[in-house]
């Protein structure tokens, strides 16, 4: 059942590499956020029930509800257009994010460690530079803090892997997620869409040699 | 002490933050700088005893807790000087300046002296909220522009050194241990996995370089000392970095004790080598001012790792460039005000002919700029002959010879640029607007350089021990 959430997820990278607005993102942020719930409930089945219950919250609440909320706020409050505005056509994007979830499976097929479920690795692997791709490829500035919730997610996948023996750090990985998310979009795009009106990343781009 | 200094800290930062009183800012300021200086003392007597389980003084801790007791004082001053004279400066946004240097310094002070991996990893993540409230100090578009972009890097390095940190402790998992203090994967160092280990070096590697500010993420830590008032951004450029430092120097002296030792070696060179050369193709071709001292950090770092891969006398070299260049670098950025106050620009076109304008501030700056190329008889001279010599014994020769060759042409851009400041006539100047510098006020740099001087060629018994107790470490 794991493995079946997991896929899926990766499949989420698929539908986001070709996704043509921006509200397709945010209800593949949900989504993923839904999963990732399943998936913790899954996989972490040795750990005390309220540390158990504290991540999960985090999972729907936080990642499945706030974030994707409040990025929809800021594209209404600051007229943000809805097209994703990619470098590359989405065709590009989906071989070089299909080429990323296959390069992640035969790296893990040299590992030999049987510690390690190799679903948790691959899914989190190709979550993460799909998280990257994202944001290299994309223009705008709000993709590229989607880009970087994606990584985030990629990186919650992989501290699950190791959950059930260190606890702390998933929770670490939580602090992680809040205190980066907080920063990034509360504190700060609230105050781009202050001092600048148009939320194109080309603005920032003043300060060179 | 260390908890009575992280809720002293705590207070004073928040108070600082709430407070419109001018004379309760400064008072809260003084006090700040006695807790500091109560925590290196009482730190330096009490080696190696752990506090509150995650913080132990050992002796890297102890020296970079020392030279950050240094810095602050002068920090702190000119961070008064610059507020002070400020135009548009409000109580409010004085309080989030000063807050903020002092979360930064304290949360780097911390994180010098903690002994678990995680430990360091949330205090670096509270030195990037605290760095960027200061960079956005002037709250405009360019200074959104730098906090923008440091905020975005820093987050996405303090999740690679997360991915880091999960891949060690997969590496743990061979060994059966889950206790991930620094001192526990010492011990443990020959029963970690060395694919996972190799991993996880590679990510928390990548993610500090952002504060040690080197190739491949040296590029967010130019924008923010560009932006960020100078004063802060002598904190940037010196603290921070050494943070960055001890972090790094931490996780590889896991690995020094492994089989992978020669690897990641290597990988250190790589990306110092890569540090060198890109400060030094900015440094010969660069117009501003203040980015210039920047990217002099981006090659000084990139040397400090050359040394510190180099193995040998090179560790010893590395600790002790670091330590000088916490004490020189800084300089150059308090010395930046006094070059705007009379120029109204930092770029390097509309300045010239400092000596006229001010004579103890363009001493400085020569002086600053000797000591920062490594001429003798600069400190830095000391440390990094130590690291040639290092790079030597090492056999490699090639390296040392790229590496000679670019910091040449390094030398030459900033002398040409400095000596621009400092001799040619500017072009066109409103003379009758420049107005008079205090010399008092160039007074702290002096101090800072002579004490680089004295620190190299006359180290104290005390210093050596302890850089020696910290190379034991790698070694």
């Amino acid at each position: 059942m794991t493995d079946i959430l997991l896929i899926a997820l990766a499949m989420t990278l698929l539908y986001m590499s070709i996704a043509n607005r921006l509200h397709t993102y945010l209800r593949i942020l949900v989504l993923q956020g839904f999963l990732l719930f399943g998936v913790t409930y899954l996989t972490l089945t040795h750990i005390n029930t309220l540390n158990l219950i504290l991540i999960m919250l985090e999972t729907v609440v936080f990642k499945a509800i706030v974030v994707p909320r409040f990025i929809s706020y800021i594209i209404k409050r600051n007229n943000i257009t809805r097209e994703t505005e990619p470098y590359l056509p989405n065709f590009v994007s989906l071989i070089i994010v299909t080429l990323i979830i296959v390069t992640t499976i035969l790296l893990s097929s040299s590992i030999k460690d049987t510690n390690l479920d190799k679903t948790y690795f691959v899914v989190a692997l190709s979550t993460l530079s799909t998280g990257l791709y994202l944001i290299v490829s994309r223009k705008k500035i709000i993709t590229h803090i989607i880009g970087y919730i994606i990584i985030e997610n990629g990186v919650f996948v992989l501290s699950l892997a190791v959950g059930n023996e260190m606890p702390m750090l998933v929770n670490l990985g939580i602090m992680l997620d809040i205190f980066a998310s907080v920063l990034i979009l509360g504190v700060f795009f609230v105050k781009i869409g202050d001092v600048i009106k148009d939320p194109d990343v080309n603005v920032l781009r003043n300060l060179k040699d | 002490m260390a908890g009575i200094f992280l809720i002293g800290a705590f207070v004073i930062s928040l108070w600082l933050f709430f407070n419109r009183n001018t004379f309760v800012n400064y008072a809260l300021l003084i006090l700040y700088l006695a807790l500091l200086w109560s925590l290196g003392i009482y730190e330096y007597h009490h080696l190696n005893v752990t506090e509150l389980e995650f913080f132990t003084p050992d002796s890297l801790g102890i020296l970079m807790l020392s030279a950050i007791c240094v810095v602050s004082i002068p920090a702190f001053y000119h961070g008064y000087r610059y507020i002070a004279t400020g135009e548009e400066t409000t109580p409010k946004s004085r309080g989030i300046f000063f807050a903020a240097m002092v979360l930064l310094i304290s949360a780097c002070s911390m994180a010098y002296l903690s002994n678990h991996i995680a430990v360091t990893w949330i205090f670096v993540e509270i030195t990037t909220l605290s760095a960027s409230a200061l960079i956005y100090h002037h709250r405009n578009i360019r200074a959104l522009e730098g906090t923008w972009k440091y905020v975005f890097l820093c987050a996405i390095s303090i999740t690679f050194v997360y991915v880091g940190i999960l891949f060690l402790s997969l590496s743990l998992k061979q060994a059966g241990v889950d206790d991930m203090s620094f001192g526990s994967l010492y011990q443990n160092s020959d029963k970690l996995n060395p694919f996972w280990l190799k991993l996880a070096f590679l990510f928390i590697f990548t993610g500090f370089t952002a504060k040690l500010g080197i190739v491949p993420m040296y590029t967010a830590g130019i924008d923010a000392k560009d932006k960020a008032p100078a004063p802060a951004g002598a904190l940037l450029a010196s603290v921070l970095m050494n943070l960055g430092f001890v972090a790094i120097y931490r996780v590889y002296a896991i690995v020094a004790h492994t089989p992978l030792h020669q690897w990641a070696d290597t990988i250190m060179i790589i990306s110092a080598i890569l540090s060198v050369f890109v400060a030094t193709v900015y440094m010969t071709r660069i117009k501003n001012i203040k980015r210039m001292f920047a990217y002099s950090g981006v090659e000084h770092m990139g040397l400090v790792m050359l040394g510190l891969s180099a193995g040998g006398i090179g560790v010893y070299a590395a600790i002790l460039h670091v330590i000088l260049h916490t004490f020189i670098k800084p300089t150059l950025f308090f010395q930046y005000n006094q070059i705007y106050s009379v120029y109204q620009s930092k770029s390097i076109y509309d300045v010239g002919n400092y000596f006229k304008y001010n004579k103890a501030g363009a001493l400085v700056v020569l002086l600053a700029f000797i000591s920062a190329t490594a001429m003798p008889p600069s400190g830095l001279f000391v440390s990094e002959f130590l690291i040639f010599q290092s790079l030597f014994e090492a056999h490699h020769i090639i390296i040392l010879l790229t590496v000679l060759v670019l910091l040449t042409l390094l030398i030459w851009g900033f002398g040409s640029n400095t000596f621009k400041l400092l001799f040619t006539p500017p072009i066109s100047i409103d003379e009758t607007k420049i107005p008079r510098i205090s010399p008092w006020e160039s007074l702290s740099q002096y101090i800072l350089l002579v004490l680089s001087v004295y620190v190299a060629y006359n180290p104290p018994d005390m210093l050596v021990t302890l850089i020696q107790n910290a190379v034991k470490l790698v070694q």
